[in-house]
């Protein structure tokens, strides 16, 4: 997780050259309860930093998730569909979101790295 | 399974009948009246004739009576117990009401009769406008909304129409947090991009967060007052005069009117339009138990944008404005079938008029009074999510529960077995754990109190550390807790003939 970066919505973005993997983290699936339900971006859609990209569906409330950075939508995990759970079971692993092409990797400067967003979240409690 | 679910033979629990599925109790060829055989006669379906089973259970008249009569006990209603679902305005509704509307010259009546055989409607219409108006202290009313939805709709099309008259739509609708879930999904429907406003740490709207999201482009701001933290918005006049300033339109979400009324004028406030849940504050049915309505007033800015038909007072007794043109140049179409919800609006003007103005402001001091005196009798063993006072519900949150182990869910859960419907639950979304409790003018002290003394217990109890009482919470429903998980993630949305059925065929 060293390179995984964190927004204060709760999104995670993990960086391979100039593709991110974006997911929720552990707090946002333990807060969110049961995931019923995910919607995906289509692939090729240009997402901005902090707009709208997909919508996470629990028990509870539905959830917007947001860009962390803005690119373009190179591969959705489509297995979310089937398999909702896997947000809860795997935040970090098999339940990531979607995958961008950066269109300005220095956007990520602003991000919380996880000792920063560790802390965050133990300030929300 | 809890120690006390003793199993019956039967499935039933005492009176508590069990009831399966009218399609389970299918016995072919029964039927509620016995026909003779049929004539032969000439076949002349040209092959058309139904081949298979219809594929409708086959019942006497007996089973179908006790089939809807058993289910009707399952069920909880304003009219069996207090319901104290905040955001929602669960209220007694008065017989009156019900009698006034069946009376048969308004019972009867048709929308297509001809406008001279109906002037005692649009009277009625006219004058329930007339009230509608000044309570709220607005110059015109749109009727024809069907519910609160609706009504905002009608608000932003008005709003949109206005902008458009100027030549630009313009792009954003300023939505804060605390708003109704409604509000942002009518602003998107009408075409804007909605720009969120967060709460502040008092439950409000963050005034510097609105002002500093202004801008040309902003075409209105939707704003829920009181808001769903049951809170009054004390900045709704700055709210107003700023949204003025750069040329925008104030919406009101009026669904917690029945806060205010007789007390606050929203027309003093500077909004341009509002919605009215004629359910939520003058009583009429709700949650399937009637139709909704939600007429819309609207600020001079906007009044000539309303939808038509609209009912008009003319020299010669009252007519209705169908059409664009005339009294309607600038109308921006029809929004609904016909005139409203007549039987609604009956209903709320018996209730008006029962009331009158003084009754009508009781009843709002009173649905504060009850939220408050909930609030100031459980503030000890439950967190409110705010410092009062508030208005006509009550919000916790579930710190009160941290390191208990029992969860929100779990607390609305044990309610039930206490013989309460819970009160509305992790909503608003802004508040962890959300308990959100309105009680209503309609039920006395006594029946209050009840009801706080058995959340005060529940209270104590999850305190206690007694977490599998309320893990297996209801206990004593016909069914138990329903896995709302795998509810939500694989649906059975229709009954399916056994498969043995369908092979013998």
């Amino acid at each position: 997780m060293s390179g995984t970066k964190f927004t204060e919505d709760h999104e995670w973005i993990s960086v391979d050259g100039d593709v991110g993997t974006v997911g929720i983290s552990d707090y946002a699936q333990e807060q969110l309860g049961d995931v019923v339900f995910v919607e995906l971006p289509e692939v090729g859609r240009q997402l901005e930093k902090g707009g709208e990209a997909a919508v996470v569906e629990s028990v509870k409330a539905a959830s917007e998730i947001y860009a962390p950075a803005s690119g373009e939508v190179t591969e959705i995990n489509d297995s979310l569909e089937d398999a909702p759970a896997t947000v809860n079971q795997s935040p970090f692993g098999d339940g990531w979101f979607f995958k961008i092409k950066l269109s300005d990797p220095d956007e990520l400067d602003a991000l919380m790295d996880e000792a920063a967003y560790k802390s965050f979240v133990e300030g929300l409690e | 399974m809890a120690g006390n679910a003793k199993q019956t033979h039967s499935g039933h629990r005492g009176l508590d009948m069990d009831e399966p599925l009218i399609f389970e109790q299918d016995a072919p060829g029964r039927t509620g009246v016995d026909l003779a055989e049929p004539p032969a006669v000439q076949d002349r379906l040209g092959g058309l004739a139904r081949r298979g089973p219809v594929g409708l259970p086959g019942l006497s008249e007996p089973q179908v009576v006790r089939h809807f009569a058993r289910l009707s006990r399952m069920n909880y209603a304003i009219d069996t117990g207090l319901y104290p679902l905040g955001s929602c305005t669960m209220k007694h509704n008065p017989r009156l009401n019900e009698k006034v509307a069946r009376l048969p010259g308004l019972g009867d009546l048709h929308p297509m009769q001809p406008e001279e055989t109906v002037q005692g409607a649009f009277e009625l219409i006219d004058t329930l406008a007339h009230w509608i108006k000044t309570l709220t202290g607005m110059p015109a009313v749109a009727m024809s909304p069907a519910a609160g939805a609706h009504g905002e709709l009608c608000g932003l099309m008005c709003i949109r129409a206005a902008h458009e008259a100027k030549g630009n739509p313009r792009a954003r609708v300023l939505v804060p947090e605390s708003a109704h879930g409604t509000n942002p999904a009518t602003a998107a429907m009408c075409g804007y991009t909605v720009d969120a406003i967060p709460a502040d740490d008092r439950g409000r709207v963050d005034l510097a967060a609105f002002e500093a999201k202004l801008g040309d482009d902003v075409a209105g701001v939707m704003l829920t007052n009181p808001n769903t933290c049951g809170l009054f918005e004390n900045d709704i006049v700055k709210v107003a005069d700023r949204i003025h300033e750069i040329g925008g339109y104030f919406y009101a979400d009026g669904a917690n009117f029945n806060a205010i009324v007789g007390r606050v004028r929203p027309g003093d406030l500077g909004i341009d339009a509002m919605h009215l849940n004629l359910h939520k504050t003058f009583s009429t049915p709700h949650g399937g138990g009637g139709p909704g309505s939600g007429p819309v007033v609207l600020s001079e800015a906007l009044a000539p944008y309303a939808p038509v038909p609209f009912v008009v007072h003319g020299p010669d007794g009252f007519r209705l404005a169908e059409h664009a043109g005339g009294d309607a140049a600038k109308t921006f179409g029809r929004m609904k079938g016909f005139h409203g919800q007549m039987g609604m609006f009956i209903r709320a003007l018996s209730y008006m008029l029962s009331h009158g103005s003084d009754g009508l402001r009781q009843v709002a001091e009173d649905a504060v009074l009850n939220a408050n005196y909930v609030l100031a009798r459980l503030q000890d063993v439950m967190s409110p999510a705010y410092p009062g006072p508030c208005m006509h519900e009550v919000l916790f949150d579930d710190h009160f529960l941290k390191d208990t182990g029992v969860s929100t869910l779990d607390f609305a859960k044990a309610m039930i077995d206490e013989g309460y419907h819970p009160m509305t639950v992790y909503f608003p979304l802004i508040v962890h754990g959300a308990m959100l409790v309105e009680p209503t003018e309609t039920e006395s002290k006594d029946s209050v109190d009840r009801f706080i003394d058995s959340l005060r217990y529940l209270a104590e109890k999850a305190k206690s550390g007694d977490t599998a009482f309320f893990e297996q919470a209801p206990e004593l429903t016909p069914r138990r807790r329903l896995d709302e998980t795998r509810a939500a993630r694989s649906p059975v949305l229709r009954w399916q003939p056994p498969p043995a059925a369908d092979a013998a065929e």
